[in-house]
């Protein structure tokens, strides 16, 4: 799957900034952090939760607790696209039962990834509150579900890809645009 | 794609396969470990056990395996049912598919059953031990416990004993461990040693002393009492003398060398009951990942694998 770069929709900066308002809101709404808890979606939304972790520590010198979900087994496209292979790992070394998690993503898309990570969150116990927080919100959902925090809205055709990109997996930092090149791009849904 | 769609044997998988199979393995096991140790991945889909052989653990852990990844499951076993009758294991198969079933896993006491099975129905078939020819899941499972305790298996030494000729294990162990580069000696009585071993890229010892003190691992085969029908050695005692994993051996091992065995053990024959509640020994690990190596096959075949796309589901 080819992807042709159209626009770049936001630099390093631009992400650190939309991390730390974002981080700001998270600890309104919740009053400061206690029993709040990270969980980023493998695999780059583990890289945001990282530094959304680093952008609450900066404002009030707490360390937030960070997981990591892989949701790879709770897809509800395995009948017709097969299994993919794993590609990270679920670790959450603590107990979620009454705390409030926010998760992490990169970009909220149809809303299935989401769903897929609420339902493994279940088999993990009784969060208080389950939040999210996404670095880009393309629009085109397919179910019921919204953003608690947004980094930027970025309204797209259905044809379009965006493609968050982290120093960890991408060597750079930025957020672009583009068309899909290959026909068979319309099964990423 | 992960470019298989049975399990016959190890021996048509490729060492990427195989790892692939393995690293899937490690992510299913800590499934095991959740609170709801149960993933959605084959809600929907029937899978079959058909034990046409008496098989405890493996039936069990298939079945475990099957529920953890939410697949609704029918057992049949020979005994009992039509089999008895005189059914052959083509009609049976058909009779089970005409009910739609997705997958089979099955046991039988002949050599190739599997194969033969696969060529005749349109579901993946997963062989869980056909007669004398492979136990691919053992193999899966004994590589993926020496993985955890040994890291990459290239270069390991990996040394096998008892009745090599007619053990399933052995040869899917071996297949297994020679595509992933690991260095295998088998040891067993003569009468036990097919005579091709050498072919397959292993070593053949017939000192038990000489074969292990290099190892890095030691896989105990379980004496089929059941198959020796031919009284290939003279009985249990004498094999005991030459080839039992007992404390005088367990000295001899390297640092760090680990001690398997497939079950059922006969205790205080080819393993003493001191090795087989010892500290070198990993066999309850062993049970563990087999449940773990049969969800990541299931999954993995259930479907085919595909690159992963992006980030958008």
């Amino acid at each position: 799957m080819q992807i042709r770069e159209k626009a770049q929709i936001l630099d390093a900066a631009d992400m650190d900034r939309a991390m730390a308002r974002i981080a700001h809101e998270v600890i309104e709404r919740n009053h400061g952090t206690d029993d709040l808890l990270l969980i980023g979606i493998q695999r780059r939304g583990v890289s945001l939760a990282r530094d959304l972790q680093a952008a609450i520590s900066r404002i009030d010198g707490t360390e937030v607790t960070l997981g990591t979900l892989d949701i790879t087994f709770y897809r509800d496209d395995l009948s017709t696209l097969g299994p993919a292979p794993a590609v990270g790992s679920t670790e959450l070394p603590f107990d979620i039962n009454d705390k409030t998690v926010v998760l992490v993503d990169d970009v909220l898309y149809t809303g299935r990834t989401v769903r897929a990570a609420m339902n493994e969150l279940m088999d993990y116990g009784r969060a208080r509150a389950i939040q999210l927080a996404v670095l880009i919100d393309r629009g085109h959902r397919e179910l019921p579900i919204r953003a608690d925090f947004v980094g930027k809205n970025v309204p797209t055709s259905s044809r379009e890809v965006i493609k968050v990109m982290v120093e960890e997996f991408d060597d750079v930092k930025k957020v672009v645009v583009g068309d899909l090149i290959d026909d068979e791009a319309s099964d990423e849904a | 794609m992960f470019g298989q769609k049975h399990l016959l044997d190890l021996e048509s998988y490729t060492a990427s396969q195989i790892l692939e199979i393995l690293d899937t393995a490690e992510n299913f096991r800590k499934v095991l470990d959740r609170p709801i140790p149960k993933v959605p991945v084959l809600r929907a889909k029937t899978v079959a056990n058909l034990f046409f052989e008496n098989s405890t653990r493996t039936r069990i852990s298939f079945e475990l395996a099957e529920k953890r990844l939410s697949a609704d499951v029918v057992n049949f076993s020979a005994s009992g049912s039509s089999v008895a009758k005189g059914e052959t294991l083509r009609d049976t198969a058909e009779n089970i598919l005409a009910m739609k079933v997705d997958m089979i896993v099955m046991r039988h006491p002949d050599s190739g059953a599997a194969r033969y099975l696969a060529d005749r129905v349109p579901c993946s078939v997963i062989n869980a031990g056909d007669g004398m020819h492979e136990h691919p899941t053992q193999g899966l499972l004994d590589m993926m416990t020496m993985r955890q305790h040994l890291g990459p298996l290239e270069g390991k030494k990996i040394t096998i004993v008892g009745d090599i000729a007619h053990s399933r294990v052995a040869r899917s162990n071996t297949w297994g461990l020679s595509k992933l580069g690991a260095e295998v000696t088998v040891c067993g009585p003569a009468p036990m040693m097919p005579l091709d071993m050498e072919s397959l890229g292993c070593k053949v010892e017939y000192d038990l002393e000489k074969a292990i003190v290099d190892a890095d691992a030691v896989n105990v085969l379980r004496i089929q009492l059941e198959r020796q029908e031919n009284q290939i050695f003279p009985g249990n005692r004498e094999y005991a003398r030459a080839f039992r994993m007992d404390r005088r051996m367990i000295e001899k091992l390297k640092p760090g060398a680990i001690v398997m065995h497939p079950g059922p053990m006969n205790r205080d024959v080819e393993i003493s009951s001191e090795v087989a509640d010892g500290d070198r020994q990993v066999i309850l690990e062993q049970v563990t990942n087999g449940v773990a190596v049969r969800m990541a096959v299931l999954y993995l075949l259930s479907g085919g694998a595909r690159e992963s796309l992006g980030e958008d589901l």
